[in-house]
């Protein structure tokens, strides 16, 4: 499957950013918050994610937006030990 | 390692000699007593044992204690401090051990709630050590009708202590043929103490083993009966070598017998209400494990992969944070591995059910090669520190050092994390085959870990050494001439004498604290704020870190005193969690913990009050150190490898990351700087950072500037007793 347009390896939209818990990261269009996650390697299941200050439903990571510039909290909650 | 799972009712039995040993054994000592069951939770009667002249009496719990230390690790502590003088070693007949449960301990209507507290002087750290730990023992000894058990003195043979609650008997006994191993006791003991098979779940057994005859790291398996497997389960208190004390007191084991286990043993004040959370949690557990972090599964060996993720996996004593073999350990090995669909739970009616056990575990080296045994475990710290940090990426050999640590009663965290020091050692060339005696401790080579192991159970070689701890064999090699003190100290992963848990803290401020300015020493429970600091970026200034590192470690201080596990207050999480004001700290759960304890005990325990009881036994223990010469800010100071990077490869593997830091936040181009003079910049800048991040904790906690607990604080917690107040002015507290 060919990668989404200005994703990895695509040439389109490298200026655009968004911020992910205060550090940038590259945006591309159609960017989702399963994108954002696979992109930090945020592997851990126990998070809280808002973009743009409103809370994303866990179930919905694989469909939910993230428009260019946003500001996303991946928040990790704490466990093991 | 086989792909298909085995028989889980195989292994090998030790029960063939049974009779010829329950006949050797000798009644040294018979006392009668009253059994009776807790009131809201507290019998309000614990039981003094001194083995050196064997004598047994009842000591009356007082409304002193239960105001100021709750029970659990709170009375270990004040039972300890009574015992013992300031110059007291471990190895002196009057340090204790004080195994207490807490009054919420016993209850079955909420998961996780039959810890219990192991308190002793360690011979690791010279101060109070304690330890959380699942099994029966606990909740059966209260059911008997005691709050604590306390062990002095030290007896002239091998011996067992006996409490059977319906016979009303406690017998000490001379028990000079069983061999010491834990999987091998605690299985006799069961079958020889239990009235018959329908018994078996009504007693418990706490014993060490071979491994900690001889060393430092000695600790104590606690058991349980799984009726499934029809086998004796362990579960280990690990830290701080309360194994060593046990054995040097010659103490073979302990055993309780408990009346049959029923909803209301604990006689709390409102069952309902505990039932009302109870349900919900379960509920919860039952509808979201999975989606979650899938305990009832993997137990904590979930963690695996995530840690190995964020460059948080100990690899090669703490240098690098991940490594490309990490799968071969990961949780979908032990998701396998694990026999699944069985009630793991190491206490009645928990519902996580994470005591997971990988059966038919055929053993491959030392006294009990070819047996087929069940390993308890691995659990994320033993796949972490006997796996990952050293090297070896192999889940059969992982199995193999489980397993025997355990039986040995060694602690898994301890050996990991030495075996981690004494092979880097090897790499540096402060070790070779000349000063190991032939043990090639290559990274990886994990034949040789288990020889290391095996010479320690057998008091033999290099074995022993190592046993002795990282802080005794930076020593012994710095006497010897062996290398450079300085970089032993660097990359010996100690803290007050107790060895790292497994958790890379290097990129985190927090957790640098959350390890070392512990009371007992660098163990996880305490605080983990790895995510919080590091990923969330949640604590950006050191007052932000500060509080953190005062509500954390009060929080999580009073599951000890209560008798309770952790991993239900946050490694379930609510449907709705997220919607709550700081989800960090799980406010449903903390709310269901204020009812269950309000429930049991029927005083009202609200959010506030959890703090405020913790934190009178934490400043205590604070004090305690103070007392034997230690808890001051020169003790709260980590080896410079829990900090930053030690060494030129482990600074270039993360050249990045450093040399960002450099440009960013210490404001110094890194260009055309050797790789040694950028470490020695950024250390400089880490270690400044520490030592605010001590001031702003310390003035947080009301401790002075030198980490003593002020008087001021002591009359504000209620704890200003004239001894302790006395001590904290001798150093200007």
């Amino acid at each position: 499957m060919d990668p989404k347009p200005g994703a990895p390896g695509a040439e389109a939209d490298r200026g655009t950013r968004l911020v992910v818990n205060g550090d940038p990261l590259d945006w591309f269009e159609g960017m989702t918050v399963r994108d954002v996650l696979r992109a930090k390697n945020y592997v851990f299941k126990l998070i809280i994610v808002t973009v743009n200050g409103a809370l994303v439903p866990r179930g919905s990571y694989d469909e939910a937006p993230v428009p260019a510039g946003a500001d996303v909290k991946v928040v990790h909650l704490i466990s093991g030990g | 390692m086989s792909t298909t799972t085995p028989d889980y009712t195989v292994r090998t039995s030790y029960t063939d000699d049974l009779e010829t040993m329950k006949a050797a054994h000798r009644v040294l000592l018979e006392v009668p007593f009253t059994p009776s069951e807790p009131e809201r939770g507290y019998n309000m009667r614990s039981l003094y044992v001194d083995l050196t002249t064997l004598t047994v009496k009842e000591k009356q719990v007082t409304p002193q204690m239960k105001d100021l230390f709750v029970g659990g690790r709170g009375f270990g502590l004040w039972y300890l401090w009574n015992a013992t003088t300031p110059t007291t070693r471990w190895n002196d007949p009057e340090n204790e051990i004080v195994i207490a449960p807490g009054p919420i301990a016993g209850i079955t209507q909420y998961p996780g709630t039959g810890k219990s507290l192991v308190v002793s002087i360690s011979p690791l750290t010279d101060i109070p050590i304690d330890c959380n730990v699942g099994g029966y023992y606990g909740p059966l000894l209260k059911f008997c009708g005691f709050d604590a058990i306390e062990i002095q003195g030290k007896a002239d043979r091998e011996v067992v202590i006996v409490v059977d609650g319906p016979r009303g008997v406690i017998r000490i006994e001379e028990a000079p043929l069983e061999p010491p191993d834990s999987h091998v006791l605690s299985e006799i003991f069961t079958h020889m103490y239990a009235t018959g098979p329908e018994d078996y779940r009504n007693v418990s057994v706490v014993s060490a083993g071979k491994g900690s005859d001889h060393s430092y790291i000695g600790c104590l398996n606690f058991s349980w009966w799984d009726p499934k497997r029809k086998a004796a389960r362990l579960k280990q208190a690990g830290r701080g070598g309360v194994g060593t004390v046990f054995r040097d007191k010659r103490l073979k084991a302990l055993v309780v017998r408990g009346p049959v286990i029923k909803a209301d043993l604990n006689h709390v004040a409102d069952r309902a209400r505990i039932q009302k959370v109870g349900s919900v949690i379960n509920k919860e557990i039952h509808d979201l494990d999975a989606q979650q972090c899938n305990m009832r599964r993997q137990g904590t060996a979930h963690l695996v992969e995530v840690m190995d993720a964020y460059d948080l996996l100990p690899v090669k004593n703490f240098q690098y944070g991940n490594h490309p073999d990490t799968k071969n350990i990961a949780s979908w090995v032990w998701d396998k591995r694990f026999t699944q669909g069985i009630p793991d739970g190491c206490w009645y009616g928990c519902t996580m059910s994470c005591s997971k056990g990988a059966d038919g575990h055929v053993v491959k080296t030392g006294p009990y090669k070819g047996d087929v045994v069940t390993v308890d475990g691995p659990e994320y710290e033993n796949a972490a520190g006997l796996a990952a940090n050293c090297g070896i990426f192999d889940p059969d050999w992982l199995l193999e050092s489980n397993f025997y640590c355990d039986t040995y009663g060694v602690d898994t965290i301890s050996y990991g994390t030495l075996c981690a020091f004494v092979m880097e050692c090897w790499q540096r060339g402060i070790l070779n085959a000349e000063r190991t005696g032939g043990l090639d401790l290559t990274w990886g080579n994990a034949e040789a870990q288990m020889e290391m192991l095996h010479q320690m159970a057998r008091g033999e070689g290099f074995g022993v050494i190592a046993g002795k701890g990282i802080r005794q064999m930076k020593r012994i090699f710095a006497e010897n001439g062996w290398g450079d003190p300085k970089l032993m100290n660097d990359i010996g992963m100690e803290v007050k004498g107790l060895e790292y848990s497994q958790y890379q803290s290097k990129e985190s401020l927090a957790q640098q604290g959350g390890y070392a300015l512990t009371n007992k020493g660098p163990q996880h429970d305490e605080a983990w704020l790895i995510f919080m600091d590091m990923v969330n970026k949640h604590l950006p200034t050191f007052e932000d870190k500060a509080e953190a590192l005062h509500y954390f470690p009060l929080f999580r201080t009073w599951f000890g005193l209560n008798g309770l596990c952790k991993l239900p207050w946050n490694d379930i999480e609510p449907a709705n969690n997220a919607e709550q004001p700081e989800p960090a700290k799980v406010p449903e759960h903390v709310h269901n913990y204020c009812e269950i304890a309000s429930g049991v005990t029927g005083i009202e325990v609200t959010k506030e009050k959890i703090i405020e009881q913790s934190e009178k036994v934490y400043n205590f223990q604070r004090v305690f150190n103070l007392r034997r010469g230690y808890g001051k800010r020169e003790h709260d100071w980590p080896p410079y490898r829990s900090v930053g990077p030690v060494t030129v490869e482990e600074y270039e593997s993360r050249a990045e990351r450093y040399d960002k830091q450099m440009r960013e936040e210490i404001g110094v181009d890194p260009e055309g700087r050797t790789t040694e003079e950028k470490i020695a910049i950024t250390r400089k800048y880490r270690e400044d950072r520490y030592a605010k991040l001590c001031d702003a904790v310390y003035k947080r906690r009301g401790w002075t500037t030198d980490g003593v607990p002020t008087v001021e604080t002591l009359k504000k917690l209620g704890i200003d007793l004239p001894e302790l107040v006395e001590l904290v002015k001798q150093h200007g507290g």
